[in-house]
């Protein structure tokens, strides 16, 4: 473990002098443990170069060696685990675009036991075994065998163990994440030249702008480029120049380490602003990363393009490189990516990054040029260099065990057949097919692409609102042309939202060659005579064979071939390949690129961490907690508490007995008993309370609920329920008239919200002749509910102004008074079928007055109780609770509730009318006693008329609710049964896990069915 | 997310404000035990659906809490205007321009 080093620069593939790294500093990292020095500048994937160091990673299926194919976020190969320390180890990082730091720990993925010798490289001699669509095909296993033994037995263990890529880290991640919001009129994504000449453009005529860019700093390609000069400054100066001068406008705000991921309707923008991943030691205080949603009034994309990959056999050895990848190497990091360099190209991108090379100081072995007439002025500059080219050539073949070491050249003859060439002995292969347009965000904002047969790519064809495309990601391919485009596009943008009369500029560009037009790359050789794989999808291992087989087997839609042999599917999205697998279906399809059509762009255009997408919406902030006044005091006597929608509720309360905590079973049985024999209070706060007021609110509830609630009288409630407009039974409450014009609704605790909201949309849009006022008032309402024989006695010492005598206070009475001197509003009503009361207070008091009734309540003998004694107290009286004995589909004949004939309308009566719902074989609420007296059933089970039906028997009805009845000492069910109200007395069966069990249909009212308890 | 303009508020907010109403114009009889069987299935369930512009109800659920009407393109989601419920319906040839999209 020695680092490596020379005089020249960290590495010893550094160029002499140059590039954008400070060679005046030195910093040390390790991959797979190895540790390498680098500079500060560097990417992950520079400094590996520089060190020599070309395989990075093994391949998703095959694990074939790979190497790093891109220089920028399209990298499809070089994927890297970089690990902090134990909680913080990110996967799949592109080694491409992870900026070195000192002491950054990377480590290479999907091999064992090393990347230099890896096991499952066996894939590779196996490729027959795994052709496209493996995954379908071989999950069906052979016929004499079960189901689903061959996917459980054998592919899912083997499938899991060998897929995926990278590592979860296994704890909870420690940094913090933050987010912002932002506006703009102008939002240029891309800081390449086109993008900082848009900014330019926009904000020197005073619109506000919003510069975002994926790499560390601005610049784009220019970062790349050390010959072509603008306005007479060279590229590195003018980025210098335009990044001061928009600093100085004060109206641009410069984004760097910030991907645009994501475009929504009406111009929402998702951006991902990287912090303090690429800081040796961060601030534990600095967020890690921040999501931007920003509302632009228009959007420039200068997202410029990605160098398209050629396909030929081996094209994915380590070493074979993208053409722009070797210049960006060789000139912004001073990295010589090989000593001995072959170029492949069907443009003067190729020639280009030969100079640049030869600069760096490779041998460059040859150029193949697939054109026949050869490269521009480029490539005389090459020539007069003294460099080999060959016109009508590509590479046929490559070979070289950890890294390209020899190519085959081919030569095409006049008619376009392939010819063998000769072997050429090399280290790095440099190939273009030509640049595509970035067009992810352009799709994604709904914009429809065309497709240039002369050029090969798609190209945006329609109008998009509020969003143009500028520079290289429209099509535009020289620099004079990019920058021009990006003033024209900026001034445009900046103009539609209102400022100013401001028109592009010109440019002077020099020293930027004209460049010949490319071909289109062909691939209809594949095959013959140079067999071998020939990669389109690297980070999925799709090959040429795959794609071809998918036509061959039938596969029409590019979007179907796509997802049989999943090109294009991988986290890099197919930014490098998806144009190549188009190409390649076209041929095998015998149809055309523009009448096969393009998969569809979706967000992310580059992986978005949970993190950044989840922001400060973690633990505690995931989701409001809703809690009642009474939490604490329960939490401090240890009772049992659930989730019920946002709200807490107290479910049970063990005590200790003898020594040991109650079960839950002990603990609400113990409830229970104490209520129906002394008294319990309860914690109902969590209901829903509207309070409906006006002249016409009698008349709206009457029209809202089945109910007849006109004619009720001031100091009476009345039992509710609420049907929607098809007629199924949606909440239940208590109505309470107050006054002549008041009244105070309640409804069930989880369907608080979407009662007021249905309430408010009848009165608003239906209703519209009544005057009434709707108002939430769940918090404002604490309510302490006493339940059993001896509830009045137990408050009536703390009332005053209310007189709890059955006579002026009966069963569903209500009235306002006090209690301990606070405001209440008493209501005389019964959840258990005992002798009780809800006491409404306002909230801030509710604490107290639940702590004095507690005290009188528990010098009584009794005991506060919670939601679980609630649910099985109301079961032994046959009360349903909505969504558990309704789900939907439930009439409130269905549940033996009454209907009113006498009103005319409400809301969902005519449905009740409907065919359907009179049917006799309609669900119906009945109870059943287990045959056994034992046996308690499970809530959810089918019901089925004989013991042991046959498959495809249909169910009579399910159990909707089951409770070991503590008061009765065996089980009661309650259930929805067909035509179960003509059943009574019937014996059906509930198949539990034990075996089917009898159960007799008897009346849903277990306890007191005349309700004489409810006088206590 | 969409910009929406709440025409009770005047105001243009985002989508998470609002909470979505279904088809609009689509009245409840004033009196529905009148309506036959087929007339009120068709009440209950069936709507337009239509690819291209839509008539919708939306209410600003976290602003006002007033339901309004919405003219939305379903492919698009522009809305080319939005009005108070109770209004009539607009003409979407004249709002559109005859825009297809």
């Amino acid at each position: 473990m020695t680092a490596s080093a020379s005089s020249r620069g960290a590495g010893r593939h550094r160029t002499a002098g140059g590039g954008r790294i400070d060679r005046t500093r030195r910093i040390r990292f390790s991959f797979d443990g190895t540790v390498f020095e680098g500079h500060p500048g560097d990417t992950l994937a520079s400094a590996l170069i520089a060190n020599g160091v070309h395989l990075v990673g093994r391949s998703f299926k095959y694990h074939r060696p790979r190497g790093i194919l891109a220089a920028g976020s399209e990298e499809p190969n070089a994927l890297v685990t970089v690990r902090r320390d134990a909680a913080r180890v990110t996967p799949n990082l592109r080694a491409t675009t992870v900026e070195l730091y000192d002491g950054l720990e990377a480590t290479s993925q999907n091999r064992w036991p090393s990347l230099g010798f890896d096991v499952r490289a066996i894939n590779d001699r196996l490729a027959p075994l795994f052709p496209a669509g493996f995954y379908y095909k071989t999950f069906m296993g052979p016929r004499f065998l079960p189901n689903d033994w061959a996917w459980k037995r054998l592919f899912e263990p083997v499938i899991r163990r060998a897929a995926g890529l990278g590592e979860a880290p296994v704890s909870g991640d420690p940094d913090g994440y933050a987010s912002r919001y932002a506006h703009c009129d102008v939002l240029v994504i891309g800081a390449g030249p086109a993008g900082l000449a848009a900014a330019s453009a926009a904000a020197d005529v005073g619109a506000s702008v919003i510069l975002c860019d994926e790499q560390s700093e601005a610049g784009g390609s220019l970062l790349s480029e050390t010959r072509a000069t603008i306005d007479g400054h060279a590229a590195a100066d003018w980025i210098v120049e335009r990044r001061g001068s928009l600093a100085r406008s004060g109206r641009v705000r410069l984004l760097t380490r910030t991907t645009a991921f994501g475009v929504y309707p009406d111009n929402l923008i998702g951006l991902a602003e990287r912090l303090s991943d690429h800081l040796a030691k961060p601030d534990p205080d600095l967020a890690r990363e921040r999501l931007w949603q920003v509302r632009a009034r228009q959007v420039v994309l200068a997202t410029g393009a990605i160098e398209r990959p050629l396909v030929f056999p081996g094209n994915d050895r380590p070493g074979v490189m993208l053409a722009s990848a070797g210049l960006t190497y060789a000139e912004r990091y001073g990295v010589r990516a090989g000593g001995r360099v072959v170029v492949a190209t069907t443009s003067d991108t190729g020639y280009g990054a030969a100079l640049a090379l030869k600069r760096a100081g490779a041998e460059i072995v040859r150029i193949l040029d697939r054109r026949p007439d050869g490269g521009g002025a480029l490539a005389d500059e090459v020539k007069s260099a003294g460099m080999a080219i060959e016109t009508s050539a590509g590479i046929g073949g490559t070979s070289g065990s950890h890294r390209v070491s020899h190519i085959e050249t081919m030569r095409f003859d006049a008619g376009g057949t392939a010819q063998r060439g000769n072997r050429l002995e090399c280290d790095l292969v440099l190939m273009s097919g030509g640049f595509v347009p970035t067009v992810h965000l352009f799709s994604q904002a709904q914009g429809k692409l065309a497709w240039d047969a002369a050029r090969g790519i798609f190209l945006p064809k329609t109008e998009v609102r509020g969003l143009t495309l500028a520079g290289a990601a429209r099509g535009v391919s020289d620099l004079a042309g990019v920058l021009a485009d990006g003033f024209e596009q900026g001034a445009a943008a900046a103009r539609s939202t209102g400022h100013g009369a401001a028109t592009g500029r010109t440019v002077e560009v020099a020293h930027a060659p004209a460049l010949r037009p490319a071909s289109v790359p062909d691939d209809r050789w594949i095959g013959k005579p140079f067999a071998g794989r020939a990669f389109i999808d690297f980070q999925n291992d799709v090959t040429v064979k795959d794609v071809r087989l998918a036509a061959r087997e039938g596969f029409r839609s590019i979007e179907h071939i796509k997802r049989y042999t999943t090109t294009g599917m991988a986290t890099d999205q197919g930014k490098t390949s998806n144009l190549n697998a188009l190409s390649v279906a076209a041929d095998a399809l015998g149809s055309e690129p523009d009448t096969v059509g393009h998969t569809t762009f979706r967000a992310p255009f580059t992986p978005v961490t949970f993190g950044t997408l989840a922001g400060h919406a973690r633990g505690v902030l995931f989701d409001p907690i809703r809690r009642t006044s009474i939490d604490a005091w329960a939490r401090q006597r240890g009772f049992v508490f659930e989730d019920v929608g946002q709200w807490q509720r107290a479910r049970y309360w063990p005590r200790t007995v003898a020594g040991r905590l109650e079960t839950m079973d002990e603990a609400v049985s113990r409830e229970c008993r104490t209520v129906r024999t002394s008294a319990g209070v309860f914690d109902a706060t969590t209901l829903g309370k509207i309070e409906v007021v006006g002249p016409d609110a009698a008349v709206f509830l009457d029209r809202m609920y089945v109910n007849a609630l006109k004619g009720l009288a001031v100091g009476r409630c009345r039992y509710a329920i609420l049907l929607n407009e098809a007629g199924f039974v949606i909440d239940d409450g208590i109505v309470a008239r107050l006054a002549p014009d008041r009244f105070h609704v309640t409804t069930t605790t989880g369907g608080a919200a979407r009662v007021l909201a249905m309430m408010e949309d009848y009165l608003q849009t239906e209703f519209t002749d009544l005057t009434c006022w709707l108002t939430s008032v769940t918090e404002q309402w604490g309510v302490v509910a006493v339940q059993g024989p001896k509830a009045r006695e137990a408050i009536r010492p703390l009332v005053a102004g209310v007189d709890l005598a059955s006579a002026s206070l009966p069963h569903m009475g209500v009235a306002e008074g006090t209690i301990l001197g606070v405001p209440m509003r008493l209501f005389r009503v019964s959840f258990t079928g005992e002798l009780g009361y809800e006491i409404n207070v306002p909230a801030r008091f509710a604490l107290g007055v639940w702590e004095a009734v507690y005290e009188a309540v528990a010098a009584m003998g009794g005991t506060a109780y919670g939601t679980e004694a609630m649910h099985v107290l109301r079961a032994e009286k046959g009360f349903i609770i909505v969504g558990q004995e309704s789900d939907g589909t439930v009439t409130p004949g269905d549940l033996g509730l009454p209907t009113s004939k006498a009103k005319p309308d409400y809301v969902g009566k005519r449905s009740l009318a409907r065919p359907d719902m009179l049917k006799s074989d309609r669900p119906e609420l009945v109870g059943l006693e287990s045959g056994d007296g034992r046996t308690r059933l499970e809530e959810g089970a089918q019901i089925t008329a004989e013991a042991a039906p046959s498959p495809g028997t249909r169910a009579l009805g399910h159990v909707t609710s089951a409770y070991m009845s503590p008061t009765l000492g065996r089980p009661i069910a309650l259930a929805l049964v067909a035509g179960g109200r003509a059943r009574k007395g019937e014996t059906v069966y509930v198949p539990m896990p034990g075996g089917a069990v009898a159960v007799r249909i008897v009346e849903p009212v277990f306890y007191d069915p005349k309700g004489e308890r409810l006088d206590g | 997310m969409l910009l929406i303009e709440c025409p009770c508020c005047q105001e243009a907010r985002p989508e998470i404000e609002f909470r979505y109403g279904g088809e609009a114009h689509i009245a409840r009889a004033a009196e529905p035990s009148r309506v036959d069987d087929a007339g009120w299935a068709d009440y209950l369930y069936l709507r337009t659906n239509p690819k291209g512009w839509h008539i919708e109800r939306w209410c600003h659920a976290a602003g006002c809490g007033r339901y309004f009407n919405a003219v939305r393109h379903t492919v698009s989601d522009r809305i080319v205007a939005t009005y108070k419920s109770g209004a009539p319906k607009p003409d979407i040839a004249a709002l559109t321009g005859g825009d297809a999209a």
